[in-house]
């Protein structure tokens, strides 16, 4: 048998192949990756020195998260001056990231000063790319009087070197009691076949894969692989049997109006805000298995044009008035405590509806949740490396993408 | 000098689109290339590695999708040709001096915004909207029954997305046959039933490829109305590739998904059009 020799034109070909490979290899996306866990102690010095207030600053923050009058933004802006362009712009956490990764990899400006991010997956993407501007506390002065001290401990930001809470909330069960009679406790109810087809889930894995854990039986925060697989096969089961009508993003609220579903998993302010704006009777409880806490923080990003503005509205919104209005609006887990007195002295100023509105709010358990519900309240999967968290994404995605 | 002027004349006049080519299409279709190839994560960067176990695994993990897509693509258009034929027809040969008027008015949806128009079908067909609510008051429908979340609904609204990418070619072709020949078609004693499956119908079919090129191919790659008025028993590969790219940015696979959506849909088309004579569908496509 004659071997056929490499030819000249194999030999071309093989070497076209080469040179394409070695093109196609310079085509890619540059990854930012530094261990953030223990930052240069002189990091902050080196981001903070030089810069100086310009009296404006750009704010991105998720829709619904503050009075459309802006009140509180108003009164910075009479206070000191710095005029805030504020754009309801962050939808989902992915997304974000994605739109302004690439830009911070170059070290541009995203054209915004602050941003909230959820301690999401992309929370320590934002983080370990070392895209968020490390904190001078110096200029925090509310912030150490005022915040609840458990946030100085979180799993996601120890010692909050890049971000203050802006509200944090509570994932739990909202349902309609128009369609459903049964007391609702339990993530069981989620699965109960008598609702078949009017159950709503959320799209968001980390969300999704979360109530699967409890369901489990398991603790979120202490999960490895071998339970998310447990997880993910007691979230099929629910999918297969044809329990879920779908999974969501914000629309739930929609779709929980509008009798698509009739109990779907939920952020506690949501509801609160939907019964108050839309006269609904929705009910929001926290499973007895436990429900998830999460938090909206604000940051700056490394690449910011107002640096020094920006942490100045940081520590202006933990002025006690401040969060106090914030939360009377936005119903969400307040991260100061002292608000709840505050919202009373507004309520006994207060007179009628408005009044009986205010001590809803401050008697809240979604809103001042007291140590009771803490202890039900559990934090999310942590990621340790990349791989972790692409292998999390490999067992829960399938599910929502049927 | 004025040799030289003429022959350079033509690239000259081919250099915008020529760099708009390749700007938009050739850098982006090889980054593209190059990333599906890649291995790594957002935050440590992707390393070209020839990783093409991304297509093996993406494909084996989302095939349902794929197939699911390219059935979607091809019963819209289906649908869409026995909609869009009688419509065509009343308008190039019934239209009279309206003919402008009822060509705007297939084009008028296109003055909102596709997503906008999306949504809008999500709140008529939602379970206890305005359409479904009296209907199931009235007893006629179970309270149970639903429209949106099934593969119907995401076919209605893919057919209604893209009818109009069907009524045009065919309104072109049928527009342009001689009426002369349908004349002499009577004249030689053929039934109207007769001279429309033997005179009009094969000259309009140039018409119907065309459509079919400019629906199936946006239609299966279609996320949106999935998206909007489906459920996870409906999710189409757009989606998936969406996810994959701006939820998990798992930028290798979303790219390794896309082109592969590339290659079967061009595939497709390619087998289609030889299979009919590239020659006149590719005509008829581009007036």
């Amino acid at each position: 048998m004659t071997q056929s020799r490499l030819g000249r034109r194999d030999a071309l070909r093989l070497g076209g192949l080469s040179a394409m490979g070695a093109f196609l290899a310079a085509c890619g996306v540059e990854g930012k990756g530094k261990p953030q866990a223990s930052i240069a102690p002189d990091a902050v010095a080196k981001f903070w020195n030089g810069k100086t207030q310009k009296g404006q600053l750009n704010f991105a923050n998720w829709p619904l998260y503050m009075d459309p009058k802006k009140p509180e933004l108003k009164k910075f802006t009479q206070k000191t001056g710095i005029q805030v362009k504020y754009d309801e712009v962050i939808q989902e956490m992915g997304p974000w990231f994605a739109k302004v990764q690439p830009q911070l990899s170059a070290g541009q400006s995203i054209g915004y000063d602050l941003m909230v991010i959820t301690n999401s997956i992309q929370f320590g993407q934002f983080r370990d790319s070392g895209f968020l501007a490390p904190l001078d506390h110096s200029k925090l002065p509310n912030y150490a009087a005022n915040a609840a001290k458990s946030y100085a401990a979180s799993s996601y930001d120890p010692g909050n070197v890049f971000s203050i809470p802006y509200a944090s909330g509570i994932t739990g069960i909202a349902y309609d009691p128009s369609k459903i009679t049964d007391p609702v406790t339990s993530l069981a109810d989620l699965w109960n076949p008598k609702y078949k087809g009017k159950v709503g889930m959320f799209k968001d894995l980390q969300e999704l894969g979360n109530f699967g854990l409890l369901a489990a039986g398991l603790d979120p925060s202490k999960s490895d692989e071998t339970a998310w697989k447990t997880a993910a096969a007691k979230l099929k089961e629910q999918k297969d049997g044809g329990i879920v009508r779908n999974y969501y993003d914000q629309s739930y609220v929609d779709a929980l109006g509008k009798g698509e579903v009739w109990i779907t998993q939920a952020w506690s302010g949501d509801i609160f805000q939907k019964n108050v704006s839309d006269g609904t009777n929705f009910k929001f409880v926290i499973p007895s298995e436990g429900g998830t806490i999460w938090t909206d923080n604000m940051a700056i990003p490394v690449t910011a044009e107002n640096p020094v503005d920006a942490i100045e509205l940081m520590d202006f919104l933990y002025d006690l008035e401040n969060a106090t209005t914030l939360a009377e609006y936005i119903n969400y887990v307040c991260p100061v405590p002292g608000a709840q007195a505050q919202m009373k002295k507004h309520a006994a100023a207060a007179s009628g509806e408005d009044k009986e509105f205010l001590l809803s709010v401050a008697d809240s358990p979604l809103v001042f949740p007291g140590d009771a519900e803490y202890k039900r309240l559990h934090y999310y999967v942590n990621f340790n490396t990349a791989e972790e968290k692409n292998d999390f994404e490999r067992v829960f995605q399938p599910i929502v993408l049927g | 000098m004025d040799r030289v002027k003429r022959t350079l004349t033509p690239y000259l006049l081919v250099l915008p689109g020529g760099l708009w080519l390749l700007l938009f299409f050739a850098v982006p279709m090889v980054t593209m290339l190059s990333l599906s190839l890649q291995e790594g994560d957002i935050v440590n960067g992707f390393v070209f590695t020839g990783h093409w176990q991304n297509y093996t695994e993406s494909l084996a993990d989302y095939q349902t999708q794929l197939i699911r897509s390219l059935v979607y693509g091809a019963v819209t258009s289906i649908v869409l040709i026995v909609l869009a034929f009688p419509v065509a027809y009343w308008i190039a040969f019934y239209g009279g001096r309206k003919k402008a008027t009822y060509l705007f008015l297939i084009m008028l949806p296109f003055f909102v915004s596709f997503v906008l128009r999306t949504i809008s079908w999500r709140m008529l067909l939602t379970d206890d909207g305005v359409l479904l609510h009296p209907l199931k008051s009235a007893g006629i429908l179970p309270d149970d029954f639903q429209v949106l979340g099934s593969s119907s609904a995401v076919i209605f609204g893919l057919v209604y997305s893209f009818l109009p990418f069907m009524v045009l070619p065919i309104y072109v072709a049928l527009e342009r046959i001689d009426p002369r020949v349908v004349e002499a078609a009577r004249d030689l004693y053929a039934s109207p039933m007769t001279s429309f499956r033997k005179v009009i119908f094969p000259l309009a079919l140039p018409g119907v490829f065309a459509g079919v090129l400019m629906t199936f191919v946006p239609a299966s790659s279609d996320y949106v109305n999935s998206e909007l008025l489906g459920s996870s028993e409906t999710t189409m590969i757009g989606q998936v590739i969406q996810a994959k790219f701006l939820s998990n940015s798992d930028y290798p696979s979303a790219s390794a998904l896309s082109f592969t959506l590339m290659a079967v849909l061009l595939i497709g088309v390619f087998s289609y059009a030889r299979a009919l004579g590239t020659e006149d569908v590719m005509k008829v496509a581009a007036r």
